[in-house]
């Protein structure tokens, strides 16, 4: 039913228009900024800036976010399996509903268990 | 032009309600987010032994208002290194991702403002977790070491807690068997109990990772003020500032709104089903009126003249809200014909009662775990991600789905369910646990040679 996201739309609108109006309508209540130098560098505690920010970060940032990527799909194949579950088991077909879902989170479980001997969960 | 006029006058039969809720929400919710960060200063106060905010109006009761016209009024600084249109666009995002998921939540049966849409929990959680983007942009394009470095906290933490909480729900959708916001209420009062006592180990769960999720403490080490000044937040003044402030604590009533529309019944009073206990019902209009009976008793002892007024309007108040509580259970008492007619005006009335009493109950405990517990060190923040969460709530899935066969099998419904579920959740804990005493054991092992990384996290 597609007509049941239109006031979600006209919400989604409403609410973007909301910060960017006030952000704008902002710009002309405040005092005009005269700020020049060392107050428009970034804040590194008194100190001039060292360098560019954007510079390398530890990898277990991307493992992480890989990491997620996997795990997060699983809850995604598990929430229409969730949902239709309370069903098989009132049909009494809920066993082979659950033994099914049990092969699916044991290979995951299986990945779990690797990553965990490979240290990939070890943050320092 | 006709057909123009025709057209809109159509369009507004239609979509008035929603329209209102979400006009409605956009003009209140940054007065509400305002007084519920008064209500948290003044709770951290009570709880140190001192007032809090006291200057400003009568107990510090207008201090928002002056904090939104001097962050409004402040002057607006742009490094001159940062990326101007994404540090524009960052809050904008953070917020209207964090606004847009209250479209999906229900505060009583009738206040919502994406009515039917049929994948109402998944929307919500999905869209609140779009408000990462705005973090992550935002100390992109700060170019400042502790933004960066913030945002990135913020993007794993999100990440590490997100399938946890995921999990979370999907054991507690175990019982609801819709996503519909609407229908995971009503499963709560078909079968009579809520599915947070069903699935106790999913609520601690999700609880624990919504604190992770929203970046509160004693998770709040994207923002961590000892050690990254203010995180992602640290070139953000003024109004941009307020903006992701705004974002931060409507995130915090979305999940507490998720929580209770899952896990704590949503509108429904306790025990929706139990007929004897129907006498509940007059519990929210007597609470009112205890309210006011003690502001009217605190009255003598408010040292200024404006602070006694306030007390007894504060106690007028509350009256009033007692008179509106009451008026839909009195009625069907004094005359019983009436009671079909009152049913929609209980039903709204004391539906948003109970759902914003849990929803503040959920809030108070955010804030007073943030006044109690030290904060987090991030590898321990995994740790507790990775390590014990994530197994916990798969395994809690697993235990809950053999409960449901068994309980089917014997016959078991409604609270009996509880004899099948209650020693699940207890073998769950206990598994996860076990894993973490073995893992402790290997650590203590290994500890000592391990090098720290001061650029870990």
């Amino acid at each position: 039913m597609p007509g049941a996201y239109l006031p979600v739309l006209i919400y989604a609108v409403l609410v973007i228009a909301f910060p960017a109006v006030t952000l704008i309508l902002a710009k002309y209540i405040r005092p005009t900024s005269t700020s020049y130098g060392a107050k428009l560098k970034p804040y590194e505690c008194g100190i001039a800036p060292e360098g560019g920010s954007r510079g390398r970060y530890s990898v277990r940032f991307y493992i992480i976010a890989m990491l997620f990527v996997i795990f997060d799909v699983e809850t995604m194949f598990l929430i229409p399996w969730a949902i239709l579950y309370r069903g098989w088991v009132a049909a009494h077909t809920g066993l082979f509903a659950l033994v099914s879902m049990f092969v699916f989170l044991g290979i995951l479980l299986v990945g779990y268990v690797w990553l965990y001997k490979k240290g990939a969960l070890e943050w320092a | 032009m006709q057909a123009v006029t025709q057209g809109t006058i159509e369009f507004l039969k239609l979509y008035w309600a929603p329209l209102l809720c979400g006009v409605v929400i956009v003009a209140f919710l940054p007065l509400i987010v305002g007084y519920v960060v008064l209500v948290e200063r003044k709770l951290m106060a009570d709880m140190q032994a001192r007032l809090g905010p006291m200057r400003v109006g009568p107990h510090g009761l207008l201090q928002p208002i002056a904090d939104a016209v001097k962050l409004l009024i402040k002057e607006d600084i742009i490094p001159e290194d940062a990326d101007k249109l994404v540090f524009w666009l960052a809050p904008v995002l953070s917020v209207g991702a964090a606004l847009l998921s209250l479209a999906g939540i229900a505060i009583g049966p009738a206040f919502q403002i994406a009515k039917d849409i049929n994948i109402g929990i998944l929307f919500v959680v999905g869209v609140s977790a779009m408000g990462i983007f705005g973090i992550v942009l935002g100390g992109w394009a700060s170019n400042s070491h502790y933004s960066l470095m913030g945002a990135l906290r913020s993007a794993a933490q999100l990440v590490s807690y997100e399938t946890a909480a995921g999990m979370a729900l999907v054991s507690g959708l175990l019982f609801a068997g819709t996503l519909n916001i609407t229908s995971i209420v009503e499963a709560q009062r078909q079968q009579g109990i809520w599915f947070g006592l069903l699935a106790p180990v999913a609520f601690f769960t999700y609880l624990v990772a919504s604190i992770a999720e929203t970046n509160r403490a004693p998770f709040d080490l994207p923002e961590a003020e000892s050690e990254l000044v203010a995180g992602y937040m640290t070139e953000f003044s003024g109004f941009r500032w307020s903006l992701y402030f705004l974002a931060e604590y409507t995130n915090m009533i979305v999940v507490a709104s998720v929580a209770t529309t899952l896990f704590l019944g949503g509108w429904l009073r306790p025990f929706p089903r139990t007929q004897w206990l129907n006498f509940l019902d007059f519990l929210p209009p007597l609470l009112m009126v205890a309210i006011g009976l003690y502001c009217l008793v605190r009255v003598p002892k408010q040292p200024a003249r404006v602070q006694q007024f306030f007390m007894v309007a504060v106690a007028g108040l509350c009256f009033f809200l007692a008179l509106v509580l009451a008026v839909p259970v009195l009625v069907p008492v004094v005359n019983p014909s009436l009671a079909a007619g009152v049913k929609p005006l209980y039903e709204g009335i004391h539906g948003s009662f109970w759902f914003l009493f849990k929803v503040s109950a959920y809030l108070y405990f955010f804030m007073w775990l943030r006044f109690t517990l030290p904060r987090y060190r991030f590898d321990q923040l995994m740790r507790l991600g990775w390590h014990f969460l994530i197994p916990l709530s798969i395994i809690n899935v697993l235990v809950i789905g053999i409960a449901m066969i068994v309980g089917t099998y014997l016959h078991l419904e409604g609270w009996w369910l509880l004899l099948a579920t209650l020693p699940a959740s207890i073998i769950a804990l206990l598994i996860a646990l076990f894993i973490l005493a073995a893992e402790q054991k290997s650590g203590q092992q290994q500890a000592g040679g391990a090098a720290s990384d001061s650029y870990a996290g």
